[in-house]
């Protein structure tokens, strides 16, 4: 077998001049060392975190309002559902939410594979320590190429942010759609609506002002606990940050460096803090035009500032 | 119709088990990528290291397809045993107390002795000391048996984080993985004995996967005879030859 001279295989890098790092110095060096593979991979990490909160955000608020509609159902059972939905996620602690939930999650879907692909299979599914399922059943298949263990460990992830965050979203917009005064609902009714009618006409559009304050604390918080991404595998910007901030000793790299961990966690910050401004200026936008024309303290103002 | 249509789907199943049959030889290796020269991350954002060469030739030998999967060492054992890959590869030292959770192959290196690095020129008493490790490793375990305080933390750089701010006074790991630290940085150095710890490092499988690991077990010794092991422990400098 033929090993390799160096421990290192050497890539093809952007800059032609990249090919002797050893020898470059000061912007030459840095425009090398910021474009490595391992760099490249860091920034497609932050597109991970971006795609994440573009999904999971919807699915959660979707997940919220099922369940803020069942807890207001006047069906026992769908009433029953979506009280016990809110209280047990909200009561669970999230870190421990993540690493039960998920891996039971996955157990589960397999173990549902499992029984309808497998049925001739004749050991224990639990061997011990050991959770053994049929090779069909696996998911994704153990001969997926990596990329779908990736996406199928995203997709994970963004279902248990949504159903933990769904839960909250739930709490605030129940609590939303009861602070819609009363008198509006009385007027729907006196105009003959029906039930369905006055929730979906009157009731809805206007508690989305109620709702956006407890909403936009969930969308900051949902920001920053991205990291917990780790703990489903994805691996996330503050996983590669600690992994390229670390001490590099030159027997294992070209670009060797000391301990760069704060400047790379204080790119992250820069990042953080950037999003969450524009969030909130995203929302006080939207905060705007839910106010407009409503019968709150801020739509008063509006009206008057008009006037 | 009916013949026809149990026909298709008694068709539809064979051919998904042969399809599995067929590509259930892809393995995933699951490692850390953090403890150079073991395991880590090249520049090109790719396993690399000792543990890469021996795998990929490993795999070669078994006749296996493998994909390198990377893991964070606290749960790299509950995900080995609730199947999100099929071995583990990541500088784990075989012990009694991890061979009840999974199964080792035989030790692909010499027991590695364990070493303590501190500031330069400082000397310490280890019972004494405070004590930086990896979480879950035989040297988080020995520091808690000596009785010595014990700063867990959950991958090696930071390890050696504690030592150079002075949270710890020394931090104890297996030599292959300071060395480099030691002969590179002015201001760290051995600062007590060497002391053996484990039985070597062992590749790790689940306890169920018993035929998958002979293939293993047969194909490192293979390694062993033929010397291509030793020529990579040389190469990678991780401690005694076999």
């Amino acid at each position: 077998m033929g090993l390799p001279a160096r421990p290192l295989r050497r890539r093809a890098a952007i800059f032609s001049y990249c090919a002797e790092p050893e020898l470059l110095e000061g912007a030459r060096w840095l425009a090398c060392y910021l474009t490595t593979g391992k760099h490249m991979a860091f920034y497609a990490s932050f597109g991970t975190v971006l795609l994440l909160l573009a999904i999971t955000a919807p699915v959660a608020l979707a997940f919220g309002f099922l369940g803020a509609m069942s807890a207001r159902s006047h069906i026992f059972p769908i009433n029953w559902l979506g009280r016990t939905y809110i209280a047990i996620v909200r009561g669970v602690p999230d870190i421990a939410f993540f690493l039960f939930f998920v891996i039971a999650l996955d157990q589960g879907f397999e173990w549902l594979r499992h029984q309808a692909l497998c049925p001739g299979w004749d050991q224990p599914i639990r061997q011990g320590n050991d959770f053994v399922v049929c090779d069909a059943a696996k998911l994704p298949l153990g001969t997926a190429p990596q990329w779908v263990h990736e996406t199928y460990g995203f997709l994970l992830a963004v279902l248990t942010f949504a159903i933990v965050f769904g839960a909250f979203a739930a709490n605030v917009l129940f609590g939303a759609m009861r602070a819609v005064p009363r008198a509006q609902i009385e007027t729907a009714e006196a105009y003959g609506m029906s039930r369905r009618q006055s929730f979906w006409r009157i009731l809805v559009p206007q508690m989305w002002v109620y709702a956006l304050p407890g909403l936009s604390n969930l969308w900051m918080v949902l920001i920053k606990a991205t990291p917990l991404l780790f703990l489903l595998g994805v691996e996330d910007i503050v996983y590669w940050a600690r992994e390229l901030g670390g001490t590099k000793t030159p027997r294992f790299t070209d670009y060797p460096h000391g301990d760069w961990r704060m400047w790379y966690f204080l790119a992250l910050l820069v990042f953080y803090l950037g999003f969450t401004k524009v969030s909130e200026v995203v929302l006080g936008r939207v905060m705007q035009r839910l106010t407009f024309g409503q019968a709150t303290a801020g739509g008063e103002a509006q009206r008057k500032a008009a006037a | 119709m009916k013949l026809f249509l149990t026909g298709t789907a008694v068709l539809a199943l064979t051919a998904s088990l042969a399809m599995a049959a067929s590509h259930s030889e892809t393995v995933r290796l699951g490692t850390e990528g953090a403890y150079p020269p073991f395991n880590f991350l090249n520049d090109a954002g790719e396993v690399d290291g000792f543990e890469r060469e021996v795998g990929d030739e490993l795999c070669a030998r078994a006749e296996l397809t493998c994909e390198w999967v990377t893991n964070e060492w606290d749960s790299i054992i509950p995900n080995l045993v609730s199947g999100n890959y099929d071995a583990i590869i990541a500088g784990m030292s075989i012990t009694d107390e991890r061979e009840e959770v999974i199964d080792f192959t035989q030790n692909y290196t010499q027991p590695d002795p364990s070493s303590y690095l501190g500031m330069a020129g400082t000397e310490i008493d280890p019972a004494g000391a405070v004590i930086a490790a990896q979480a879950g490793t035989i040297q988080a375990a020995h520091i808690a048996e000596i009785g010595a305080t014990l700063l867990e933390f959950a991958n090696p750089e930071e390890t050696i984080g504690a030592v150079r701010d002075g949270e710890a006074d020394a931090v104890l790991a297996d030599k292959s993985f300071l060395t480099p630290y030691a002969e590179e940085s002015a201001e760290l150095d051995f600062v007590a004995e060497d002391i053996l710890l484990g039985g070597g490092i062992g590749m790790g499988f689940r306890e169920s996967d018993a035929e998958l690991r002979a293939k293993f077990d047969a194909a490192i010794q293979s390694m062993k005879e033929d010397g291509s092991l030793n020529a990579l422990i040389e190469k990678w400098d991780v401690g005694e030859t076999f």
